[in-house]
């Protein structure tokens, strides 16, 4: 078996998925001597044609000609993990879907010349199968090595996939709605981040989408206590994860 | 194609943050088009923040870039004060400063080392350069690395901080948390040094422009998050009166709006601040550029890569100071009670001057607006460099003349991601 192959796709995203890669910076030399960086226009000129051991998405699908490239991406790829909320969730962009101006409510174009736009930001896992779904706006940047390291050994990730809270709990921290009232997503909210807001005196705003299973209901009641109304509540489930199911209002 | 007409093209522009392609079509020996067109799907970022609460702006605009997610942070927040009729204590703007430099050390570091550098020294990328290059990339990572250290011990993480909101911060961070930070740094002014005589070696292809220059500018100190707006043309004018004199306008072969400073294209980023605030820089960076053969301005972009190196040993040099000042305060945030009005907001992003301007309702939600990215309001100065590159270079080849054209693009350091998220809707029927 040679040295495996490495591609990094973008969709409609920001780049801060992709760059948390190149923010390894302590491994990125050692990755770099284990598997074959046959893609990454981000960081590379060279493009090594396919099929890849394994594929990084970054992004949502908003146009005809993601559509279209999503499939093309995944025949090409032996195992395909998504990075962060826009490809695992639909990402802030995902927000046309819920405005009431009249010009989300079908498809829009800036301007005939210009790239066409979907009135959807759906997941990649809406369009073709994925092997693994890595949360968070921005990914963590251990879990993405744990991912390409038990990837590459040919292992499932091991990343647990509890509540914001489990990890407060875990790091000892004050619980910020508890303690001050102050709003917090943490109960329903995946793990992954090692609880950064509370550990900043700030409630989780949900950027690592619905964990498995969460209770919306018991938090809706209990932010409603901290005196958010119905309009405030919406707005918080609806950033960088809005149309994930679970968060969906 | 007869001989007489030439096209240069490339796809997709590799070692740019986002999605973009480069055209240029020649007639008989004369450049008829050169274009950067920006295919970047558009997110509409504009649109969604209407009906979103005053405080939201800082959180979502730093999705529109996760390079650069400080700028939006920070342009967002003095907008929405300005809107508010609030200003930060010195405290808070101290901290701000501090964390800015930490990405400015973390994207420079970024892009002169894994972007640019590999264009001078003739390899695809940056760990093809360190088969040979080594000892070099590590130390560039280890800059990257100290820039993104500060970042997380104030921000909480580098992409994407947590910790920023109108107003000021959740929580300043303790001396103990900054501390091997400063350490971190103390290496990192000898490693930014270092860079600058290095990339000072390099060799430059012959471009000199006549761009007019934009920057912020401050009186007292390397402008970052505060000052007035200044133009090598004389153009001196407050952040408010931004909107009376750059003026966005569609183009059809981008997603990107073209921006025009009283009519006329212009240039943002690191040579237009090197430029106009040569005077800002402290001693250290300034003794850096004139070792690096830099006068007090340039007008090279492709010693972008030099004035990247000396403002990385500014921001290295102005964090260490800003850390040795700072003393933990609370409360942490100043009060920004809703007021409704518009209010406007300008920072030197990495990529240079980032416009924020917000209308706010009497219920405290977003009403209007409007972002204007470094990267558009270059796009036209780009494009100006690739005809002018082109028409000097018309003997070489096209696989001569191709990459050099994709250099001169990258010598922006163009943040696509950026630039394409501010289009206005309008519906076709289909
Ligand atoms: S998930 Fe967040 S950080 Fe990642 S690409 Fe999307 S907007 Fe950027
Ligand atoms: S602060 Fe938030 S995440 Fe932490 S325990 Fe409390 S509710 Fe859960
Ligand atoms: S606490 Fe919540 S919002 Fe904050 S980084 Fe973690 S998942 Fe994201």
């Amino acid at each position: 078996m040679g040295t495996p192959s490495l591609a990094v796709w973008k969709f409609t995203s920001c780049d801060g998925c992709q760059l948390t890669l190149l923010d390894c910076e302590d491994e990125l030399l050692a990755l770099a001597g284990a598997v074959r960086i046959a893609r990454f226009t981000e960081a590379s000129s060279t493009v090594i044609q396919g099929p890849y051991d394994v594929s990084l998405v970054e992004g949502s699908v908003t146009t005809p000609e993601e559509l279209t490239r999503i499939q093309r991406v995944r025949e090409q790829s032996k195992i395909l993990v998504t990075i962060g909320a826009c490809a695992t969730a639909g990402g802030i962009q995902a927000l046309r879907e819920f405005s009431d101006i009249a010009e989300y409510q079908s498809l829009v174009y800036a301007s005939p010349q210009h790239v066409e736009t979907l009135a959807t930001s759906t997941p990649i896992s809406a369009h073709v199968p994925v092997d693994y779904e890595l949360r968070g706006c921005p990914i963590d940047r251990r879990q993405l090595l744990e991912v390409l390291t038990a990837f590459l050994a040919g292992r499932k990730p091991n990343l647990p996939d509890t509540s914001v809270c489990t990890e407060c709990k875990r790091r000892g921290l004050t619980c910020v709605m508890v303690a001050d009232g102050i709003p917090c997503l943490g109960p329903v909210t995946h793990t992954g981040c090692g609880a950064l807001c509370p550990a900043h005196n700030r409630g989780c705003f949900g950027c690592f989408g619905p964990m498995n299973q969460p209770n919306i209901t018991a938090l809706v009641d209990q932010l409603r206590a901290c005196g958010l109304d119905e309009r405030a509540i919406d707005r918080a489930f609806r950033t960088f994860n809005a149309t994930a199911p679970e968060f969906r209002r | 194609m007869s001989h007489r007409a030439r096209q240069l093209r490339v796809s997709a522009l590799a070692r740019v943050e986002g999605e973009g392609a480069l055209n240029v079509v020649l007639h008989e020996g004369a450049v008829e088009r050169a274009e950067l067109r920006i295919y970047e799907p558009p997110r509409f970022f504009e649109a969604l923040l209407r009906g979103r609460a005053y405080t939201e702006p800082p959180d979502i605009t730093a999705r529109i870039c996760g390079i650069c997610p400080v700028a939006y942070q920070l342009s967002a927040c003095l907008a929405i004060e300005d809107a508010c009729g609030v200003a930060v204590s010195t405290e808070v703007e101290a901290l701000r400063r501090l964390l800015y430099c930490g990405e400015w050390i973390s994207s420079h570091a970024l892009h002169v080392y894994l972007l640019h550098a590999p264009d001078f020294l003739g390899y695809p990328d940056a760990i093809a350069m360190a088969a040979e290059h080594r000892d070099t990339l590590e130390r560039g990572l280890a800059l990257k690395k100290a820039g993104n250290a500060l970042l997380a011990a104030i921000g909480g993480r580098a992409i994407h901080p947590v910790n920023v909101r109108v107003g000021g911060f959740y929580q300043a961070p303790t001396r103990a948390t900054l501390a091997p930070v400063a350490e971190q740094l103390r290496s990192a002014l000898d490693t930014a040094l270092a860079t600058v005589d290095w990339v000072a070696s390099f060799e430059f292809p012959d471009l000199e422009l006549d761009h007019d220059l934009l920057a912020v500018h401050a009186e007292s100190q390397y402008a970052i998050t505060r000052g007035r707006l200044r133009s090598s043309s004389g153009l001196d004018f407050p952040v408010a009166e931004f909107p009376d004199h750059v003026v966005e306008h569609q183009v059809p072969h981008s997603t990107a709006l073209h921006a025009e400073l009283d009519g006329h294209r212009y240039l943002t980023g690191p040579l237009a601040r090197y430029t106009l605030n040569f005077e800002q820089l402290s001693p250290i960076a300034r003794q850096a550029a004139t070792a690096a053969g830099l006068g007090s301005s340039c007008r090279n972009p492709f010693r972008s890569i030099v004035v990247r190196a000396v403002e990385l040993v500014y921001a290295v040099d102005e964090a260490l100071r800003l850390l040795s000042e700072y003393e933990p305060f609370q409360p942490a945030h100043h009060p920004v009670p809703p007021r409704a009005g518009i209010g406007h907001g300008v920072t030197e992003a990495p990529r240079g001057v980032l416009y924020h301007r917000y209308g706010i309702g009497t219920d405290g939600l977003v009403t209007t607006a409007t972002i204007v990215p470094p990267t558009s309001q270059n796009q036209a100065a780009v494009e100006a460099d690739l005809r002018a590159l082109v028409a000097a270079n018309l003997a070489l080849p096209d696989e001569q003349l191709t990459p050099l054209c994709e250099r001169a693009i990258r010598n922006y350091d163009p943040c696509i991601s950026c630039s394409a998220h501010f289009l206005d809707l309008t519906r076709t029927e289909r």
